[in-house]
């Protein structure tokens, strides 16, 4: 079996997704785009951007909008009659436009990023860190409408200014370092 | 008390900010059914949705941090969340582990590297509505009951992650809510979109996406007349409340349907005050809807059965009930 890099996006997001293989018998039926709550917004339905990437045409996958639509609600997953794990999949194609620069909303990962930046650094979520530092960047008119909203949730102390922090954050980095060098090694 | 029963129990982020009310409810709703929970020691956030699209071996280990960390406690192998988004992350990692020996071997060196390791398949993942529903029984709670909920109409909202993907209940109709609701004594109204998406982190990077699958929710509650909405997920809550007024300006509606956890109905079923339930905290004010517990509904008892007007054609009808 080739390497990972010299494979094509189709045999990468097989293989590193947890059942990924099964994507090979995707009978095109469409399930997946009926089933799914935020299909209209996106550039390709689910069925579409399968067969794109089972064609190869690996650069209109990467740039496509629809994993970053995708709102994990799981109806297509269940529904798919080849028990295609699609989620996942949307999950792992667009790690696969992050790691090439390619996704078509910056702002759409930038979010997922600012989150895990908080994870990271607290071993917890960081909601008023993340909105704030988020909104500022990427959406800073709807920060301004927002804010009477974000005042409500504070006085009603459903919003906490300061992060939660855990005990042993030492272990928690070391964890995630190793997984990161696994991941990096396998790819 | 009679049968005590516990459990190892993991909050998740939510239950100590956006949710503090769904954790103040909890709280005291175990107490009356005999509910012990041991929190994990030094628990992280489990990831959410946004771990996975990054980076997923990184996201299954902070999961697995968990896990291992609920096995070093040394208490029920019933490991119980609230958040569904939570319940999905650890009963996929620990699904995932069992499945997929890649994952596990990958998973364990990772947590070797913090002196953990998980043998996967040790918890049985657990939602606090499986464990209030199936462990305490809806016999036992209906022996609770001191102030029924007649009067209000409720509409049981699941969402996703606590029944997809399969968890042993229906995928997409499931009703175990609906019965405990009933066995507080609501009148539970149909929601066919009961487990429809709350459009998630989508109120974030996308309103558009997320406030029209909130208004869609919003508009099937109101169509079948519910005065209140229930749910069990932290996310389906703050969005449905939260941005209900975001979605009314988008789209012109008048909705004010307040979303309640169904550990806040259960508390003042059992006679609870507000105050223990974090009843308040709101943005939709549930006061109007929660007046009409006690009442005795009008429309149920005073109207008599129309009769079908012969030269009608059949067509179906719905109540013109509800907020709009």
């Amino acid at each position: 079996m080739p390497k990972t890099s010299e494979r094509g996006l189709f045999e990468q997001v097989m293989a590193e997704t947890p059942g990924g293989e099964t994507l090979i018998t995707c009978l095109q039926c469409g399930t997946c785009g009926g089933s799914c709550p935020s299909g209209a917004d996106m550039d390709s339905t689910p069925r579409r951007l399968f067969a794109l990437l089972s064609a190869g045409m690996d650069k209109d996958v990467l740039e496509s909008n629809t994993p970053w639509y995708c709102v994990s609600c799981y109806y297509c997953t269940v529904r798919c009659p080849q028990d295609i794990p699609i989620t996942d999949l949307m999950y792992a194609i667009k790690q696969k436009a992050i790691q090439a620069g390619k996704y078509h909303q910056d702002s759409h990962a930038a979010f997922s990023e600012s989150f895990i930046g908080y994870v990271e650094r607290y071993g917890r979520s960081f909601e008023f860190g993340l909105a704030t530092r988020y909104h500022l960047t990427h959406h800073p008119l709807s920060m301004l409408r927002k804010g009477g909203l974000g005042f409500s949730m504070m006085r009603k102390g459903r919003l906490n200014v300061t992060p939660e922090k855990i005990n042993n954050l030492p272990q928690l980095t070391a964890i995630l370092k190793e997984a990161k060098r696994i991941a990096r090694q396998e790819a | 008390m009679e049968n005590s029963r516990t459990y190892t129990y993991y909050p998740g982020c939510s239950l100590q900010a956006t949710a503090h009310a769904y954790d103040e409810s909890m709280q005291a709703v175990n107490k009356q059914l005999g509910l012990t929970f041991n929190e994990i020691d030094d628990w992280n956030c489990c990831g959410a949705t946004e771990y996975f699209s990054v980076d997923a071996l990184p996201a299954y280990s902070l999961v697995a941090r968990n896990l291992s960390l609920a096995v070093q406690s040394n208490g029920s192998q019933d490991l119980v969340a609230p958040c569904s988004a939570c319940f999905l992350n650890l009963r996929k990692t620990n699904d995932y582990m069992s499945k997929y020996k890649d994952l596990n071997s990958q998973v364990n060196q990772a947590l070797a590297a913090g002196g953990l390791s998980y043998e996967a398949g040790a918890l049985n993942v657990r939602h606090l509505l499986d464990v209030v529903i199936e462990d305490v029984g809806l016999e036992q709670i209906k022996t609770k009951v001191t102030k029924p909920l007649s009067g209000i109409k409720v509409a049981p909202y699941y969402g996703c992650l606590i029944v997809r993907p399969e968890t042993g209940y229906n995928t997409e109709y499931p009703t175990h809510l609906d019965e405990l609701m009933v066995t507080l004594g609501a009148d539970v109204v149909d929601f066919p979109m009961k487990t429809h998406c709350c459009g998630g982190h989508m109120t974030q990077i996308s309103e558009e996406t997320a406030y029209e699958l909130i208004r869609r929710l919003l508009q099937n509650a109101s169509d079948y007349g519910a005065d209140a909405i229930v749910t069990l997920c932290p996310m389906c809550q703050l969005n449905l409340d939260a941005y209900q007024n975001e979605v009314n300006r988008m789209f012109g509606t008048n909705f004010h349907i307040p979303v309640l956890f169904f550990t806040q109905l259960m508390g003042i079923a059992f006679g609870l005050s507000e105050n223990a339930l974090g009843l308040g905290s709101e943005i939709i004010p549930a006061g109007p809807a929660l007046a009409k517990i006690g009442t005795v509904d009008e429309q149920k008892t005073r109207e008599r059965p129309k009769r079908r007007d012969k030269k009608a054609l059949p067509m179906p009808s719905m109540d013109s009930g509800g907020n709009e």
